[in-house]
């Protein structure tokens, strides 16, 4: 008996995977690349501080005691920046679509919740790995040079540390639905790139802020995607990776299940 | 195919109905807004929930789709729970206002709520019957809000669902726009599918319902078909002080629908209250005669406003 014999009733319309699928996950992404304020924050601002700030230090070591060069160290770093941008962004477009009633129109569909969520963290993830290639591309015509495997594993690193961001906006967007959630967010992700050390090293800032920045949720990933280049890999900054993506992580999931409960 | 459906169905002899509900009752705090509701529509019915604002529908629309859970009572859809029924594509709703996003294309918004389902029409043929294919690439940010609630309605085409919700779907359109809007409505419904709107407008439940369910206060206050509730609405009121009036004998006359008798006051209900009239008074030893005229309007805020009134008589 062929699908089409059946009486319409009978056919069972539950997709696979809670409803997740490509064609969504695409237009996720394609939203995000037409929307020209998200594409100046997450590719073009990361490449232009590159260009001002990075090209200015070329042919310098890091300090005295790291010979490795500074220019490679402020591109890895304006990566990081670049890829937590674009992860924040798409987490917390989810407030937006709450506040548009995007989220309730969901709820009319077969989409499961946590499909949805999914397709957010993926196109995070898509969107931060495009950021991050971006900057190494420009970083590589902007004359850095590094072995290969410094290449890789401090991409991915900047990349794979988004999802802290990805989580932190998943919570930011769970917290209120609101049109201008990344108005607010912009500033709060320079400071905590500014304590992650993304646009200056840390050591020029007062020993003080220098301990209170280790406790900050930039500082691991941006030490993380460094540490091949710097030879100073810590475990210390897993701790904290592994730490804040948990505590957004969870914070998110609570959020998430007071919104999908709500009646 | 639909008509296959309807064979189907037949065959087996039962007919699920499209909507139960079993005293539905939703408190908000201290508020009831939905008071024991009882309601049961019939597969194919194009029902009307008519009723002031705050009367309970949007509440009610909400549990039967699922976003509401009941204090009290129960929903089926098809005898399935609300959720259930939208994952298996049988129900699905026209909301009031929002549920857009904004930045993608009315083609795009369309083809990603499709990817949520299983099994889905095609989208050329949604945005053709909700008669949007000719605006398919506009933002819909740049549409008008009787195109976004058209793109409202494409979306729930989508499963093909056997029952079609729409809440308040005309409110704020203009006239040209309402009328667009029902006729894409109504060409979908003469196929066969339940639909059931909510309204606060009359003349839309008296022009495209079969059956209109009057709410007030949570609370079914009448239900009958529209041509009921027009009848009844239609003709006059005659009342008058009778004392030792004979009801049978009232209820009699010519023209007179239906007389009731309450201590010395008499209520005839009729369509020739000149007749009623001149044999109260020429006949029988009536006084204070007054006669009043009810159309659907009175009918409806009778029924709606709480005044206590006497056309129990249509509620089923």
């Amino acid at each position: 008996m062929t699908a089409a014999a059946l009486p319409r009733t009978e056919i069972d319309r539950r997709p696979a995977f809670g409803g997740f699928s490509l064609t969504y996950l695409g237009l996720e992404i394609r939203r995000v690349l037409r929307n020209r304020r998200s594409l100046f924050f997450i590719l073009v601002m990361p490449a232009v501080f590159f260009l001002l700030f990075g090209l200015p230090q070329k042919g310098q070591n890091i300090d005295q005691a790291n010979s490795a060069a500074a220019i490679a160290y402020i591109m890895i770093s304006l990566a990081v920046y670049g890829a937590m941008t674009a992860s924040t962004a798409t987490g917390g477009a989810v407030a937006v679509e709450r506040a548009q009633g995007w989220s309730r129109q969901l709820r009319l569909t077969p989409l499961r919740p946590p499909a949805y969520v999914a397709t957010k963290v993926l196109s995070a993830l898509s969107l931060s790995l495009l950021s991050v290639v971006v900057e190494f591309v420009v970083g590589s015509i902007g004359g850095v040079r590094m072995p290969a495997h410094v290449w890789l594993l401090a991409g991915l690193g900047a990349w794979l540390g988004s999802l802290v961001f990805a989580a932190l906006g998943l919570f930011v967007g769970y917290l209120a639905p609101a049109e201008n959630v990344m108005q607010f967010m912009g500033p709060i992700l320079a400071l905590l790139a500014l304590f992650g050390g993304l646009f200056v090293p840390l050591e020029v800032l007062p020993h003080v802020m220098q301990t209170i920045a280790k406790f900050t949720p930039v500082y691991g990933v941006g030490s993380i995607a460094r540490s091949p280049l710097t030879h100073d890999f810590q475990w210390v900054a897993v701790l904290n990776v592994v730490l804040w993506t948990a505590g957004f992580g969870l914070g998110a999931a609570l959020l998430f299940r007071r919104d999908t409960a709500r009646v | 195919m639909r008509t296959d459906t309807l064979a189907a169905s037949e065959i087996t002899g039962t007919r699920t109905p499209a909507v139960l509900l079993r005293g539905l009752t939703k408190k908000f705090g201290s508020v009831t807004a939905v008071n024991q509701l009882d309601l049961r529509i019939e597969q194919g019915e194009v029902v009307a929930f008519l009723g002031p604002n705050g009367a309970g529908k949007t509440t009610t629309i909400d549990m039967m789709l699922g976003l509401g859970r009941p204090t009290e009572g129960s929903v089926e859809v098809y005898g399935l729970t609300p959720t259930e029924a939208i994952n298996r594509g049988k129900i699905a709703a026209v909301m009031q206002t929002g549920g857009l996003l904004k930045d993608v294309s009315v083609a795009e918004i369309v083809r990603m709520t499709a990817s949520f389902f299983a099994h889905t029409r095609p989208v050329a043929e949604v945005l053709e019957r909700a008669g949007i294919a000719d605006i398919a690439d506009r933002r819909v940010a740049k549409c008008s809000g009787g195109q976004q609630q058209r793109l409202r309605f494409a979306l729930a085409l989508l499963p093909d669902p056997d029952l079609m919700v729409l809440d308040e779907p005309t409110t704020g359109m203009d006239v040209e726009g309402r009328r667009d809007f029902w006729n894409a409505i109504r060409a979908d419904a003469q196929a066969g599918r339940t639909v059931l709107f909510a309204t606060h407008y009359l003349e839309e439940a008296d022009a495209y319902a079969d059956r209109i369910v009057l709410i007030r206060k949570g609370q079914v206050v009448a239900d009958g078909t529209a041509s009921e509730v027009k009848a009844l609405a239609a003709g006059r009121q005659v009342r008058a002080t009778l004392p030792g009036a004979d009801e049978v004998r009232l209820a009699a006359l010519p023209g007179v629908d239906r007389a009731e008798v309450r201590g010395e006051t008499v209520l005839l209900h009729t369509n020739d209250s000149d007749g009623v009239a001149r044999y109260l008074l020429n006949q029988t030893s009536a006084r204070d005669l007054e006669i009043t005229s009810r159309n659907l309007e009175d009918a409806f805020l009778a029924l709606t406003s709480g005044e206590d009134t006497d056309l129990e008589g249509i509620s089923r």
